[in-house]
């Protein structure tokens, strides 16, 4: 369906990524955003917190992030689609509730501006090492989606399929920018409201007393029923069987969450996306995302200049990764370079994926700017020797 | 009451509170002479007698032996994490805000881990009901010392007695902006009833403590008998004051417990005064979430 | 090479942070040019030296930051004295002349505006920023008037327009007045370092 233009302000703007990323929930129909103050993050809620009441949006700014996140999980409850925003140390409290959303499968959209870290780190100043916190940052075992923008247009645009995944798939989508592009101002294209595609989470349309909220018939995404409209259904961060009632059991655990994983893995393939660019006999690929992929393309020119055949692949879903074709690609090539602001982090699992097949080499910054091109094209020409 | 007098067969098909209850899940977990089923009953019964519309009702538990409520109340029940109940309810009430949303949780969950929210709250006087059972003791994990155990009291991390001093919960909710304010013991039946029963009707964040008994534990690790001793403790060791100065309301090892209503008044919610101060700065501009909430949809 | 940097700087409350959005958006709205506004973040950008800058480019503008700025916009000293030594050798120096004393080296093109006294004299200090917008867009024409007008039009609070014209107007025709082509007048070029 298409957008409700309440939410969209079209035109040409001149915004940062923060603005940006604000603008997109808004315009994907996010009509409920809890949050807690962060830099470089804040400018987000206060964008929404300033245009919320024009368009039947509430914002809350809560007492912590362990509560914003919470909220939201019972936001998204009621129907209405849920944001928060945080960086680095919000994002470490709001770990447990992203892994309740996924457990109860509740859509949401969860921004990471990324700064420095560890602990309060470089507060006002960039990096991009949240990314395995990501994927991994909750206990036990699930899966979901992240994403990663590298300019303030498409901190707009992939808003708006974040909130999509995550209606589609009832996932957690978290949307890991980092400081430069969040506090990077550019033009923003924002389109009608008729031209943006929302998607909004699949309904039930069984009466009350037929529904179970976690009966998927066949499929791997339970209808929805929100909180209010007399399913009087119960959910629970427990295992549970399809009546969303506990049950502790290996049985139960197995079926619970093997669909939880197999959600995201089984539809991979319609999930990924990336920019692949020149990789047909190259001997080396960059893979790179964020602010990192605006800058490695100029490390990459000069590796070129050097007769380098150097292809790039730059990931826009960096979970679920792109895991069938990293693989075959390193069948072709002699090795990948993957420069990121942190001391290696997605090169692990470019590494997991080339499986011997090519060499890895990362490109380390440890965050605070972003790095000299001039050590990408290093790391290129070495790799490629 | 008359009429059912006159009955001469007084057996019914179904216990009248049965429909309020996920009668599928019963039996429960809880342990004998554990409280937390009388709290249960009396509030089904107020939500009987208020004639609430369970449909646009939603009740929200943590985690612990209380946390456990929501999985047996015949509404939209969210059992959430330990400690967040009050902000996932707090998300359900913006979320959708025509609901009835009531937060049922034990005292460590509410207090301990969940207490920065429990103060916010209070603060913003978000509409929620908050019910907290207090049995002294963190039950579920099996006895641990707890924001609100007494004292001298043992529990298991603190075997030679606790030295803490306990919240008083009424003067901390009372301090931080509820607008009504009782503590029961899960002895006085019809009194805790009517609590719930005036509670449901009012608006704002509305605090009730219930103490109920945990033999398992918390008796058994201070010596204090069986369910039944516990109760006719309750019996013979409260006192009723209405209105009582909630900063005289410390819970002290097997002492005097005064119970009553403390606190009862009225004041804009955190949603009245969002509207209304969007309204006087913004006019016409303002639009307001409907009551059925934020979703768009064709 | 069609990328110029530009760094403002001043201090806080003096609205750097907005010329240089303003700066942005006439580039990348106006002109349609790419151009990328970092401002600087931190208690730096809440006190007294507060900062931001530009990367303006006819191509995509992939590395974000600045290295030495082609251009460097100062409206105090505390901003001259931290920022001096980046400015490219024969870089242009635009500054305040009753708040910054630069230390100019030979060669080095400069252009000074006393934009706190017009701003007084229309009677509002605050679009102090605006007259040095309006003296800087004239000084390195890097869009056209129009442009750059559009932008502040479109940049400032609603109900402010007319005020901030007439103080970019101010600040634009103090460059005529005293550098342009129209007064005989070349860009003042420091002929020692102590000018």
């Amino acid at each position: 369906m298409k957008a409700d233009p309440a939410g969209v302000l079209t035109g040409a703007h001149y915004l940062d990524g923060d603005f940006a990323c604000g603008e997109g929930a808004m315009a994907a129909g996010c009509r409920f955003t809890a949050g807690y103050p962060i830099t470089p993050s804040t400018e987000v809620v206060e964008r929404i917190s300033r245009r919320f009441p024009m368009m039947g949006g509430t914002f809350i700014q809560m007492e912590d992030e362990l509560a914003s996140m919470a909220a939201i999980v019972g936001g998204s409850w009621t129907g209405s689609k849920c944001l928060t925003v945080t960086s680095g140390p919000g994002f470490s409290l709001m770990m447990e509730n992203i892994g309740l959303a996924v457990m109860m499968e509740v859509p949401c959209v969860v921004v990471n501006v990324q700064r420095g870290g560890p602990s309060t780190g470089l507060p006002t100043m960039t990096g991009q090492a949240d990314m395995m916190q990501a994927r991994w940052g909750s206990h036990g075992d699930y899966e979901l989606i992240a994403m990663s923008p590298q300019s303030p247009q498409e901190a707009f645009d992939l808003m708006i399929d974040a909130f999509n995944l995550s209606e589609q798939y009832r996932v957690p989508v978290l949307f890991m920018m980092d400081e430069c592009v969040g506090h990077m101002t550019e033009k923003v294209v924002i389109p009608p409201a008729d031209e943006i595609e929302i998607v909004v989470r699949k309904f039930t349309k069984d009466p009350p007393g037929k529904f179970l909220p976690y009966r998927v018939n066949g499929t791997y995404v339970p209808d929805f029923a929100r909180a209010g409209d007399g399913y009087r259904f119960h959910t629970t961060g427990l295992t549970h069987d399809e009546r969303g009632y506990p049950e502790m059991s290996a049985a139960c655990q197995e079926v619970c969450v093997r669909r939880l994983i197999e959600k995201i893995t089984k539809n991979a393939d319609k999930i990924v996306r990336f920019d692949e660019e020149n990789t047909d006999g190259a001997d080396v690929v960059v893979v790179c995302y964020g602010i990192t992929a605006r800058v490695a393309r100029m490390g990459i020119d000069m590796a070129r200049k050097k007769g380098v055949k150097v292809g790039v692949i730059r990931l826009i879903v960096v979970w679920p990764f792109p895991e069938k074709h990293i693989r075959e690609l390193a069948k072709k090539i002699k090795a990948f370079v993957v420069p990121e602001i942190n001391y290696g982090q997605m090169v692990l699992e470019v590494e997991r994926c080339s499986a011997g097949n090519a060499a890895a080499v990362c490109v380390p910054h440890g965050g605070g700017s972003v790095h000299d091109p001039k050590d990408i094209c290093d790391a290129i020409v070495g790799a490629a020797k | 009451m008359t009429q059912v007098m006159e009955q001469t067969d007084t057996t019914v098909e179904e216990h009248p509170v049965a429909p309020f209850l996920r009668m599928d899940r019963i039996p429960h977990i809880w342990c004998p002479t554990c409280g937390i089923g009388t709290v249960v009953k009396c509030f089904a019964s107020a939500l009987v007698e208020t004639n609430i519309d369970l449909d646009k009702a939603a009740i929200v538990s943590g985690i612990g032996c209380t946390g456990r409520v929501a999985g047996y109340m015949n509404m939209d029940a969210f059992h959430s994490t330990h400690g967040r109940a009050i902000p996932f309810a707090t998300g359900l009430k913006l979320g959708r805000p025509e609901l009835f949303v009531t937060v049922f949780s034990g005292d460590g969950d509410l207090s301990g881990i969940g207490g920065n929210h429990f103060i916010h709250a209070a603060r913003r006087n978000m509409d929620l009901l908050v019910i907290l059972i207090n049995n002294f003791i963190y039950g579920m994990t099996g006895g641990q010392n707890a924001p609100t155990t007494p004292l001298g009291a043992k529990s298991s991390t603190m075997p030679y007695g606790n030295f803490e001093r306990p919240f008083n919960l009424p003067h901390l909710a009372a301090s931080c902006g509820a607008t009504y304010v009782a503590r029961w013991t899960s002895l006085h039946i019809r009194r805790l009833t009517k609590s719930f029963r005036e509670a449901i009707k009012r608006k704002g964040f509305r605090f009730i403590e219930v103490i109920a008994p945990c033999s398992t534990l918390y008796a058994r690790l201070n010596k204090l008998g069986t369910g039944f001793n516990l109760m006719q403790f309750y019996h013979d060791n409260t006192e009723i004051r209405h209105g009582a100065d909630t900063r005289d309301l410390d819970i002290d090892f097997q002492g005097e417990i005064t119970c009553a209503k403390f606190v009862d008044e009225e004041r804009p919610t955190f949603l009245d005064m969002m509207n209304e101060q969007y309204k006087k700065t913004l006019g016409d501009r303002y639009v307001p979430m409907a009551p059925e909430g934020g979703m768009y949809h064709e | 090479m069609s990328r110029t940097e530009i760094r403002i700087t001043g201090y806080g409350g003096q609205g750097v942070v907005l010329s240089g959005y303003i700066i942005g958006r006439a580039c990348a709205i106006d002109a349609g040019k790419h151009a990328t506004m970092i401002q600087s973040f931190g208690p730096e950008a809440r006190g007294s030296a507060c900062s931001a800058t530009l990367s303006v480019s006819d191509t995509e503008v992939l590395y974000p930051y600045i290295g030495r700025p082609d251009i460097f916009v100062v409206m105090s000293s505390e901003g001259y004295n931290t920022f001096r030594d980046e400015l490219k050798d024969k870089g242009t120096l635009v500054y305040e002349t009753d708040l910054v004393k630069p230390n100019l080296k030979k060669g080095q093109p400069s252009f000074g505006v006393p934009s706190t006294r017009i701003a007084e004299e229309l009677g509002r200090p605050i679009v102090q920023n605006i007259v040095m917008l309006g003296f800087f867009a004239a000084v390195s024409k890097i869009v056209s008037q129009d442009e750059m007008r559009e932008a502040v039009k479109e940049s400032v609070p609603p109900g402010t327009e007319d005020l901030n014209l007439k103080a970019f107007d101010a600040g634009w025709a103090h460059y005529e007045e005293t550098y342009g082509d129209n007064k005989g007048k070349k860009a003042a070029v420091a002929a020692d370092s102590s000018a």
